[in-house]
């Protein structure tokens, strides 16, 4: 049986691989017309996901395959990206509410 | 030769493009210098009601439950005055395959691009509304592309709409995360007009009468409960097709009485455009910053005439802090066992302010929820809003400014909303109209069109045309 490879810290990729990719797709200077100034100074940029077609290192120029089969190109970013979004800290004033919320119901008025 | 692909190209071809992507020819459908033939357009989606619950069946979208909120309900009658306080039930909308209303809005439009021969669908959404043409796509054998705008300059994400590109991806489609900007419909139209594919637009009338069945299950299932229709139904507003489908559905369920509330949640003075405001709100739908510019002019959408025209059926605008929403989610949980949103429970928020003002035998509807999870999460929001720089406090949220601090209501008597005065609001779109007029003179056909535009009166269309100027002239 074949063993998935971990990832973790690994910069150079092989073809297969899942990675993930960086365009710019309008400089500031061919951005839209009236935006507000700290978004007309940047770049917008893109963010793309599929599997490697060939053998590279990251922050090579590379092309994708994604998940519904087209190419598409960009600098490599990263190898195997995780989500790594949570469910955040406890907030204990806010965990409070709970209770005050049948405290309330409770109360004879 | 390869197609200019510049900014200014690509949106010079805008209608050429969008045509092709959603099989719509809207020229069709215009009338005057403003008006044009909203119900025309509307039939353009070719099926009854019958016929779109069918269609919905097939890839189990709707016949989602109706529940009584006794909990939620019995702690506004300890706040309301004596005799006050609706019965608050909740359509549980969270219930459908991809964990929103929005598959409602999604499956007419994968639909009518499977039965056009279409190879895929591209949406440009930063919501549930992505989730939601993904796995509709996925179950109809399409492929599915979903453009979202997802991060700052910085690189860093909003955790809610993280946790949508990694539903998208859940459901097989390619996911196009963007930096902050309205280019993003520059990037859709690119996609389409590379692709072929069709444009799942939220704007389109497929998207508006999907979400019809909502408003029409809704008040078929009060009435068989109940005996009667909903008094008021209150709907989380943004772009406006959530409020203009669920009104239309309530009116084909023969509930015109009904009165319609949209609520949003008041991020007023952040700017949606802006780079450094965009990760400064805990809140990516629902607001106001979209709910004002679409319900004071609701062409600014991705399509040429927009299905969604929320003013013809909105009979108050209400907004409400994102302490507050916040605050309701987790009543929500605790009171009903219900873990929903928190976007979702914008109306939920209002409703419970709202129901204090109503006799008790009445029926306040929200008519929707939405799946919670990482990245959703009030506590994702909340710490993702202190790293960001945000105060998160405790006390009366009318103190709350939106991108300084978050307020928690200190007590359930502080969930309280502000009315949006609909006079004004009514004012702002005909001023929008006015702007748009090519000459000094309207028509009566765009003078009727104004009236339904607005749900107002023609002498207070009129004088507002007066005070700006506009005389009326003949057809």
């Amino acid at each position: 049986m074949k063993v998935e490879k971990t990832f973790e810290g690994r910069n150079n990729a092989k073809k297969g691989d899942w990675a993930q990719i960086f365009q710019v797709v309008l400089k500031p200077s061919q951005r839209a017309p009236q935006l507000p100034d700290d978004t007309a100074k940047v770049p917008l940029t893109c963010l793309v996901k599929g599997f490697l077609t060939d053998d590279a290192d990251l922050g090579d120029m590379v092309t994708i395959t994604t998940a519904i089969g087209r190419t598409i190109s960009g600098k490599l970013v990263a190898i195997n990206p995780s989500y790594n979004h949570s469910f955040g800290a406890p907030l204990p004033g806010f965990m409070r509410i709970g209770s005050e919320v049948r405290r309330i119901l409770k109360d004879v008025s | 030769m390869s197609a200019d692909l510049s900014y200014t190209s690509i949106m010079g071809r805008s209608t050429q493009i969008l045509k092709k992507a959603v099989g719509i020819n809207y020229d069709d459908f215009r009338l005057g210098a403003l008006a044009f033939d909203y119900e025309k357009m509307m039939g353009e989606v070719g099926y009854g009601i019958d016929e779109i619950q069918r269609i919905q069946l097939e890839t189990g979208v709707g016949g989602t439950p109706i529940i009584e909120l006794r909990n939620v309900t019995a702690l506004a009658r300890k706040l309301a005055p004596k005799g006050k306080g609706a019965r608050i039930f909740v359509k549980d909308e969270a219930v459908n395959p991809s964990g929103s209303f929005k598959d409602r809005r999604a499956s007419l439009s994968v639909y009518v691009a499977q039965q056009k021969g279409f190879p895929g669908v591209i949406a440009a959404t930063s919501g549930n509304y992505g989730a939601a043409v993904a796995s509709q796509a996925a179950m109809r054998g399409l492929k599915c592309i979903v453009v979202q705008e997802v991060f700052d300059s910085r690189g860093i994400g909003q955790p809610e709409i993280i946790e949508k590109s990694r539903k998208c991806e859940a459901y097989g489609a390619e996911v196009h995360q963007l930096s902050v900007g309205p280019e993003l419909f520059y990037v859709f139209l690119r996609l389409l007009e590379e692709t072929g594919f069709f444009s799942a637009s939220l704007y389109t009338p497929f998207a508006i009468a999907g979400i019809e069945t909502l408003g029409f299950e809704l008040g078929t299932q009060i009435r068989k409960q109940e005996g009667v229709a909903p008094t008021v139904v209150v709907i989380a507003h943004a772009g406006g097709g959530n409020l203009t489908g669920t009104a239309r559905g309530l009116f084909k369920a023969d509930c015109p009485d009904t009165k319609i509330i949209g609520a949003s949640v008041d991020l007023t003075g952040l700017h949606m455009a802006s780079d450094y405001d965009f990760n400064r709100k805990s809140f990516t739908t629902a607001h106001t910053g979209f709910s004002m510019p679409f319900t004071t002019w609701p062409d600014r959408a991705d399509v040429p005439l927009n299905a969604a025209r929320s003013l013809r059926y909105m009979d108050r605008f209400i907004t409400v802090k994102q302490g507050t929403v916040f605050y309701m989610t987790e009543m929500l949980a605790q009171l009903e066992g219900l873990e929903r949103g928190p976007a979702g429970n914008t109306s939920l928020a209002a409703a419970f302010a709202i129901a204090q003002e109503m006799d008790e035998n009445a029926i306040l509807v929200v008519q929707e929820t939405e799946y919670t999870g990482a990245g959703k999460h009030p506590w994702t929001q909340l710490s993702f809003a202190a790293e960001n720089g945000i105060d998160i406090k405790y006390g009366d949220p009318k103190e709350e400014v939106a991108g300084k601090n978050i307020i928690i209501p200190e007590h359930s008597r502080y969930i309280q909303v502000n009315e949006v005065p609909m006079e004004k609001v009514r004012g702002s779109y005909l001023r929008n109209a006015i702007d748009k007029l090519p000459s000094k003179t309207v028509t009566e056909i765009d003078l009727d069109y104004l009236v339904d535009e607005t749900k107002s009166s023609r002498e207070f269309v009129e004088k507002i045309l007066v005070e700006s100027g506009i005389s009326i002239g003949l057809k």
